[in-house]
């Protein structure tokens, strides 16, 4: 899902550069308004968890290989806009560091994985679980806040990919950027995303959900937020 | 006072298991080169090389060659050495890429949080 170098076009990447800049300034007011000072080192260990679960490589036998990325529990426990901070940081180290997604496509992959898909996984989380008393309802609604997050986040990456081809290409039909259009584009990561990797993204947020829920339920943001004595 | 330091205690002794953890789970990062390599498992969709791409297509998109070499990564594909053929030197140096990788991104959001998070509460 890190989009490298060369495969969207400027007329895609830098508008996405754009939005994703933009979200992460509000993000930082977000962050500085919402989030105790208190959990200043779950939000360092929350950056390092999505670094570090993006480098378990998931194979489907014989295809592709894909990750889970970590920002639905990131969002759940902390809040999205500190999930978007967070994963920004893990993601734009891998790009300049490692080369794990291209330095042009920063704004892109940053917003799919940091701003899109932390949104997508929180919001579900909410409108399916409001109670942490109901124990098995809030495991059912982080795996599928999880599992749903990263299929659209999927579907998002796929659609900005898939769209290249008819952005750009030259007079003799041959693509500029990412060569495959929408029709191939969104079956392939569909199908990987819905029957491997998003239900990994989903155990693994509903594994960290329940472990914080038993261990430090008042921490979880997602309960936190929105009820009668919210403050911010 | 005490309860206070009770909690504080509880958070602490929280975070420093969550922080093993996180290294442990560094240390078992080859299972993230090891798999693809076991189940015969390719790169990840969209994002082949420029040379990979043309054995796929027949040919390399002419802006996808323009971009593509735009950054040198210092440490590309989270290892120290692309052309070490040994799967163990490769494992080994992927827990390097990911010790680096991980402790570095836990510096940075630590700094960042720092610097905008004044809530005291």
């Amino acid at each position: 899902m890190h989009i490298p170098d060369g495969y969207l076009s400027p007329q895609t990447y830098i508008p996405l550069i754009g939005v994703f800049v933009a979200t992460a300034a509000v993000a930082v007011r977000k962050v500085k308004n919402e989030v105790s000072a208190r959990n200043i080192p779950y939000l360092g260990m929350a950056a390092a968890f999505a670094f570090i679960i993006m480098m378990f490589n998931l194979p489907v036998p014989g295809g592709t290989t894909g990750h889970a990325v970590g920002s639905a529990v990131i969002a759940i426990l902390f809040g999205p806009w500190a999930a978007t901070i967070a994963v920004s940081v893990a993601l734009i180290i891998q790009a300049l560091v490692f080369g794990d997604g291209g330095i042009t496509a920063i704004g892109a992959n940053c917003f799919n994985m940091a701003v899109f898909m932390p949104f997508v996984a929180y919001y579900l989380f909410k409108i399916l679980s409001h109670n942490p008393a109901k124990k098995v309802r809030v495991y059912i609604a982080a795996f599928i806040s999880g599992y749903i997050g990263l299929v659209f986040t999927a579907l998002l990456t796929a659609t900005e990919l898939g769209i290249q081809p008819m952005i750009a290409s030259t007079s003799d039909g041959k693509a500029l950027y990412c060569p495959y259009d929408l029709s191939i584009a969104i079956p392939a990561m569909a199908i990987e995303h819905l029957l491997l990797f998003g239900i990994v993204e989903g155990i693994i947020t509903a594994l960290i959900v329940s472990y914080f829920l038993k261990n430090e339920p008042g921490i979880i943001y997602a309960f936190r937020k929105g009820g009668k004595n919210e403050n911010q | 006072m005490l309860s206070e330091k009770a909690v504080k205690m509880k958070i602490n002794k929280l975070q420093k298991r969550i922080l093993i953890t996180l290294l442990v789970l560094c240390l078992i990062t080859p299972a993230g080169i090891l798999l693809p390599m076991v189940f015969n498992a390719g790169d990840a969709w969209g994002e082949w090389s420029a040379q990979t791409l043309k054995d796929l297509i027949g040919y390399v998109p002419k802006g996808l060659e323009k971009y593509s070499g735009v950054w040198n990564a210092p440490l590309p594909d989270y290892t120290l050495n692309t052309d070490d053929a040994s799967v163990v030197h490769q494992s080994g140096y992927y827990i390097v890429s990911g010790l680096v990788g991980a402790t570095a991104t836990y510096i940075v959001m630590l700094l960042i949080s720092k610097l905008i998070i004044r809530n005291g509460k």
